[in-house]
């Protein structure tokens, strides 16, 4: 038993379970977190370097052999998720320190996120899909605590559409699960996989639809966004920011799996409602910031709009398109998470988050506005930032699957979020303060720490971005051959029965 | 026996989702709590329904002697069950916040009393 696959998951749980015991000493429960945090990110990197050396590795729980048992399954999709929200975890943690009061504190903060975080790995390590079900609720039900912790009112107001949309998002979840094993009798992800070959293409296709809409809202696609932009500005930024970056990116994982492993007997049709998803997404999402003034109102619609480039990846189904989307959602889940960070360090020093009523940033913080103007232009794809290259992979794969149209929507959608994020710039560096502008107050240097760590890692992805092209790309492979997991969970005759249907299939086809 | 069972399953789901896109908040979760009990029966049901045979291996054997009922559904339901109870209750203090905090809790209210009420600091 490879006990790095379920670490990412033992860890911060270990950790909640003491820090929750710690909760009368807050030093302590600082030092804890932080500590964990860090700990995660040893263990998904050991677990990274595993899968690449090893390929996909396997636990199943109990000794009891797939498909009765739970199993949980990294491969390289799965391994390089677990990383980086352990990295991002570790900068919100670190970020948290000083931006989350002694109230909250008391609350409970610190044992919540531990929490959000197992729930967030054990959904991206589980081969089972009941067992998906349960993590997304206990990440769901810790992001509810952070959401609304505090209780200001917009915090609660932001809560209600929060929680109820998510909870419909869970029943109708919780239903497709049902009525897939009712089809199949069974529950194992790779045994479904085999499964779901012999059945009728139609009754399969009905469920995925139930899948698409229950991740969907949790992805935050179009139309099912809106309760998005109602909540995630309305917490301390330190959670704002590891909700943009991660929560709605397990949506898009949980996508990438069910339509990649489950449901590819019609592509024809799933994949092209997704593709028409992804086009609606990024051009709604980026015209909707448009018309905002406050900063992260702004920065919300646009997680909506990046998700559409990574549901265009998904949908274009190629192995190009998969490792774009791959790419793509590392690089915005560490370029959108940091802008947030920005605009909570900015917030500190001008007074308000609303761009009428602050300025001059620039002069007043030359660093944080390169700081920012990393991140910006990351985000918008402009070389040699890691979004260009999330970008080009994307945008290639739809030329070389002749998709023209795609290519030119993800083109103007990336013009438009240059142009978002130039109107940040005018406004809250570049003008001067008005007269009446809030007062500020020096941020500690702390808050700089985890700014400077994602800008950083920002510029290296770009710069050097092999590595992770690398594992973009063996994730994809993955993702596009079903077998290898299969087999990795079920064995080899398991693989070599689905890659007989698999073959017939396209035999069939042609 | 699952016909009806499936039949009661989408009434209950109809009256669920009719409940949940009501302006009362309260009525939401009453929908909430109704829809998530037609789920627990759409996956108790789509295990397959087997009458009077409890799934107990008899002493001596190792697998089940004839046809018995499917257990994992119910292991599964009861899991189930337990993640809404959890949900359900965090919903109803959430919605007892709102109604202490802003003075309502119909959806179409909500939005004018935080622009009215609200003067707090943003930190």
């Amino acid at each position: 038993m490879n006990l790095f696959v379920v670490a990412p998951v033992i860890v911060p749980l270990f950790s909640a379970a003491v820090l929750l015991l710690l909760r009368h000493s807050q030093g302590a429960q600082r030092v804890l977190a932080t500590l964990s945090t860090v700990a995660s990110v040893v263990v998904a990197a050991v677990l990274m370097a595993q899968v690449s050396s090893g390929g996909i590795q396997v636990v199943q729980f109990g000794g009891w052999t797939a498909p009765f048992g739970i199993s949980f399954v990294a491969d390289h999709l799965s391994a390089v998720m677990v990383l980086i929200a352990s990295v991002m975890a570790l900068a919100s943690a670190v970020y948290a320190l000083r931006d989350i009061d002694p109230e909250r504190e008391r609350s409970g903060f610190h044992p919540l996120f531990q929490v959000l975080l197992v729930g967030i790995n054990g959904a991206f390590l589980t081969g089972d899909l009941f067992n998906l079900y349960v993590w997304f609720e206990v990440l769901l039900i810790s992001s509810f605590v952070l959401l609304t912790l505090g209780g200001r009112r917009a915090q609660l107001e932001g809560g209600i559409k929060y929680v109820s949309v998510n909870l419909l998002s869970s029943m109708l979840f919780l239903a497709a699960i049902g009525l897939l094993y009712g089809l199949t009798g069974t529950l194992n992800m790779a045994d479904l996989a085999v499964e779901l070959r012999h059945q009728d293409p139609g009754l399969v296709t009905t469920i995925a639809m139930l899948f698409m809409v229950a991740f969907g809202i949790k992805a935050a696609v179009f139309p099912l966004f809106f309760w998005l932009p109602a909540s995630y500005h309305t917490p301390p930024i330190a959670i704002s920011a590891f909700f943009a970056g991660m929560l709605t990116k397990v949506g898009v994982y949980a996508l990438m799996r069910v339509f990649t492993l489950l449901f590819t007997g019609d592509v024809g049709y799933t994949h092209t409602i997704l593709l028409w998803v992804g086009a609606f997404t990024m051009v709604s999402g980026v015209l909707t910031a448009a018309a905002q003034s406050d900063v992260r109102k702004i920065l919300s619609f646009h997680i909506i709009s990046q998700i559409g480039y990574m549901i265009m990846g998904l949908a274009l189904y190629t192995p190009l398109a998969l490792a774009g989307a791959v790419f793509y959602l590392i690089h915005n889940i560490v370029a959108k998470a940091n802008l947030f960070l920005i605009a909570g360090i900015a917030r500190r020093l001008t007074g308000s988050f609303d761009l009428g009523r602050i300025g001059g940033l620039f002069k007043a913080a030359p660093f944080l506005s390169a700081l920012f103007l990393i991140a910006a232009l990351g985000l918008a794809g402009i070389p040699p930032l890691s979004g260009f290259w999330a970008k080009l992979l994307v945008v290639l794969a739809a030329l070389e699957a002749g998709v023209w149209w795609i290519a030119a929507v993800a083109l103007g959608v990336g013009l438009l979020t240059l142009f978002s994020m130039t109107k940040i710039w005018q406004y809250a560096y570049w003008k001067p303060a008005p007269d009446d502008a809030p007062v500020g107050a020096a941020p500690s240097r702390l808050f700089y720490a985890p700014v400077v760590g994602l800008a950083a890692l920002t510029v290296l992805l770009g710069l050097w971005s092999t590595p992770l092209i690398g594992v973009a790309d063996a994730a994809a492979a993955e993702l596009l051959d079903p077998s290898r997991y299969v087999g990795a969970v079920l064995g080899p005759e398991a693989a070599a029965s689905l890659r007989a249907v698999l073959e017939a299939s396209l035999g069939g086809d042609q | 026996m699952e016909v009806p069972f499936a039949v009661m399953v989408g009434v209950l789901f109809a009256s669920g989702l009719y409940l949940m896109m009501q302006r009362n908040l309260m009525r939401f979760v009453f929908g909430l709590l109704v829809l998530s009990g037609s789920v627990n029966v759409l996956i108790f049901t789509a295990g397959r329904l087997t009458r009077g045979a409890a799934p107990v291996i008899p002493a001596g054997l190792s697998t089940p002697a004839g046809e018995v009922a499917n257990a994992l559904p119910q292991a599964v339901v009861l899991t189930a069950i337990v993640i809404g109870f959890g949900l359900i209750v965090f919903t109803l203090v959430l919605l007892l916040r709102v109604y202490e905090r802003l003075g309502t809790v119909k959806t179409d209210e909500l939005g004018d009393a935080l622009v009215r009420l609200d003067d707090e600091d943003e930190v």
